[in-house]
């Protein structure tokens, strides 16, 4: 046991002294939720509409300013030849082309009926669902604003369907979570995966296996550090999802903290084979990558739902930590889950941690070539 | 029976046979040095004894234990310094020295007292917070022996302890050496330098996986068949082959000059016109008395290998 403590300080000197790899560790994850966050997010923004305004007066224009002050839509687009108006569309430059025919402003004043014309590019189809659900909405908003008066019936114009779903819906709750456990799986993987290897390439392997350290204590004193830097980096990219994509926290904090170090240790310990059995560290980092990233992507429930799949997928995901930490984290920040639903998962997780930690350690070679 | 015993060693990587067959015994308390060129088979045998390989067939015994036996508790032992620098280079002095002492379960005083001990013969006192990876190669050398001598081996391997290290420094090394042996500490030492050689009680020409010769230097250097005239001068490929070419003798670049190998059955008064002929100034060539280098030379050509050269 002494001598793991030897192992793990020495390993954490090797952390603390290798200021670049430890800035990298820390940045990575961050910069990765940010972006797979931003990327993978399904809240479709920033569309370009084209307005076709033949109306031409100030209620025409408040439609079309309203269009831009949703958010949705980035600032409009009103060269549009009038001769071949599709050609934008086909030229990619708008998404949509709104026509607003003459006599709007009177329709409006009126409250007559009055048709708008919405032209969409449905090649992208779920950017034209958004765009035409976000037009019905605006143009829904507008209608009532001028055409209802407290108390009034029915307005004379509606041209809208309604948005049957939330129209502020934000996929983020639903994927960062997700993706913190991607990732903590990915960079644990990877920080461990080396360690063994670069001993091996160094050379200081050769002289660590002629003093009494057993392979058990090699693996473990090595394990130690590492879960500290990564349970760090975890915390680090919790924190970053909460503030930055404003993922609600509904569980218990000590709950993600004891689950989440379970899940960096069974992460690392996926590194700790791959660095047993990888003879450089180039070899054991693209094993450490192709190993995590495809599954935990893939087969974790991240973006696909894991009781949709094949039965044959649905049998190796039982293999991937990450599909047991996606389950933890979601049920934690997002439903608040209990202890007592989330210990199924747990318990995976710790199997498979022994596990791996058992075959890495037994494929652990003593000997050199 | 010998402190260290190797009956019979045989390994063979994929194609080559690394070791063939080798047989050897070292005395407690004594110096072997094992020379040969590159590729004799010198780290395998090395590796061998600190059980970082395992032979095909052959038995290694340490003080009539079984080294092969996994149930044989040989670290505490064995002192190893591998040719290359394996410590850990972003750890200071005093941290490399206080991780394997940790491996070893030295803690505490016991800890303070061997490396206090450890500083004074290496001098790496004043240097402990530096980082092992920027030592000079000749501190980095006496850093990782002390690391090697932490826990007081009897037997102490080393491959190629100095190569690659300042003149000084090797001697100081040496001196080293010579001090472990006086206090009891069997050395087993790899060297492709002969003066080094010389200064061990025992030499071992390792060539191709075969022992060519053991013995103290003196007694190797008098198993050489027939005598040696020295030439002096630019040793140049053509000059060479000139004298190389000469009837019944063999000539081998040697420092800076070459040394002509003559049959027992030729002397020197013979073959010196000869060497004049060739338009070399008499002045410059010597009878000398045989080394052991001129042996090992002489053995390895012998075995037909031109890699001889290398030695």
């Amino acid at each position: 046991m002494k001598r793991i403590r030897w192992l793990a300080l020495k390993e954490f000197y090797h952390i603390i002294r290798d200021v670049r790899s430890l800035m990298i560790v820390i940045a990575m994850p961050i910069l990765m939720t940010a972006m797979y966050g931003y990327a993978i997010s399904l809240d479709i923004d920033n569309i370009t509409l084209a307005v076709i305004d033949h109306d031409r007066t100030s209620e025409s224009r408040s439609l079309v300013e309203r269009f831009y002050a949703s958010g949705r839509f980035v600032s409009p687009l009103h060269d549009v030849d009038l001769a071949d108006p599709t050609a934008t569309l086909r030229r990619g430059d708008a998404v949509g082309i709104l026509v607003i025919r003459p006599g709007f402003s009177e329709a409006v004043a009126q409250t007559d009926d009055f048709t708008l014309g919405l032209t969409l590019d449905g090649s992208d189809a779920s950017v034209a669902n958004a765009a035409q659900a976000y037009v019905s909405t605006i143009v829904a908003e507008f209608t009532q604003d001028r055409l209802l008066p407290p108390g009034a019936e029915m307005p004379g114009i509606r041209i809208s369907q309604t948005m049957l779903y939330n129209p502020d819906l934000k996929s983020a709750h639903f994927f960062v979570p997700g993706l913190v456990a991607v990732i903590l799986l990915m960079i644990s993987a990877l920080l461990t995966s080396i360690t063994i290897a670069r001993e091996k390439e160094s050379g200081t392997m050769e002289q660590l296996l002629t003093t009494p350290v057993r392979p058990h204590e090699i693996m473990i004193g090595k394990l130690l550090p590492y879960i500290v830097i990564a349970f760090l980096d975890g915390l680090l990219v919790v924190l970053f999802a909460l503030v930055v994509f404003g993922v609600p926290f509904a569980g218990s904090v000590g709950l993600l903290i004891g689950f989440g170090i379970i899940y960096v240790a069974a992460s690392l310990a996926i590194g700790m084979l791959v660095s047993s059995i990888a003879k450089t560290q180039q070899v054991a980092m693209m094993i450490a990558l192709a190993a995590t990233l495809m599954p935990s992507v893939m087969l974790s429930g991240f973006v696909f739902a894991i009781k949709n799949m094949p039965p044959a997928l649905q049998a190796i995901s039982h293999i991937v930590p990450a599909k047991y930490f996606v389950t933890i984290i979601r049920g934690i920040m997002l439903k608040g889950s209990s202890i007592e639903v989330l210990i199924v998962p747990a318990l995976s997780l710790i199997a498979i941690l022994v596990v791996l930690m058992f075959i890495a350690t037994r494929r652990f070679q003593t000997r050199l070539a | 029976m010998a402190f260290l015993e190797i009956d019979n060693l045989h390994y063979r990587y994929d194609e080559t046979t690394a070791l063939d067959n080798l047989s050897l015994s070292v005395d407690r308390g004594s110096i072997c040095a094992l020379v040969g060129p590159d590729g004799a088979g010198k780290t395998t045998l090395i590796r061998l004894l600190c059980r970082l390989i395992a032979p095909q067939t052959g038995t290694v015994s340490i003080d009539g234990e079984d080294l092969f036996d996994v149930a044989t508790p040989l670290t505490d032992r064995l002192g190893y310094m591998p040719q290359s620098f394996s410590l850990y280079t972003d750890l200071s002095v005093e941290e490399n020295l206080r991780f394997y002492a940790g491996v070893f379960g030295l803690t505490g005083s016991a800890y303070i007292e061997k490396r206090d001990y450890l500083y004074t013969f290496s001098r790496l006192g004043p240097f402990a917070k530096r980082r092992a990876g920027a030592l000079s190669g000749g501190m980095k050398q006496k850093l990782a022996l002390s690391c090697a001598l932490l826990h007081d081996p009897e037997l102490l391997i080393l491959d190629e302890p100095t190569t690659g290290v300042d003149p000084v420094s090797r001697r100081q090394f040496w001196a080293i050496l010579d001090d472990l042996r006086r206090a009891g500490v069997t050395i087993f030492v790899s060297t492709p330098y002969m003066d080094e050689a010389s200064r061990a009680d025992r030499i071992t020409c390792l060539f191709s996986g075969q022992r060519l010769a053991t013995g103290t230097a003196d007694e190797v250097a008098a198993t050489f068949i027939g005598s040696i005239l020295r030439i002096d001068g630019v040793a140049d490929a053509d000059r060479l082959a000139r004298l190389d070419a000469l009837a019944g003798v063999t000539a081998q670049r040697f420092g800076a000059g070459v040394h002509l190998y003559l049959p027992s059955d030729m002397s020197a008064d013979e073959v010196m016109p000869r060497v004049v002929e060739l338009g070399i100034p008499r002045s410059a060539i010597t009878e000398r008395t045989p080394s052991v280098e001129d042996r090992f030379i002489q053995l390895m050509s012998g075995a037909g290998e031109s890699e001889a050269d290398n030695v």
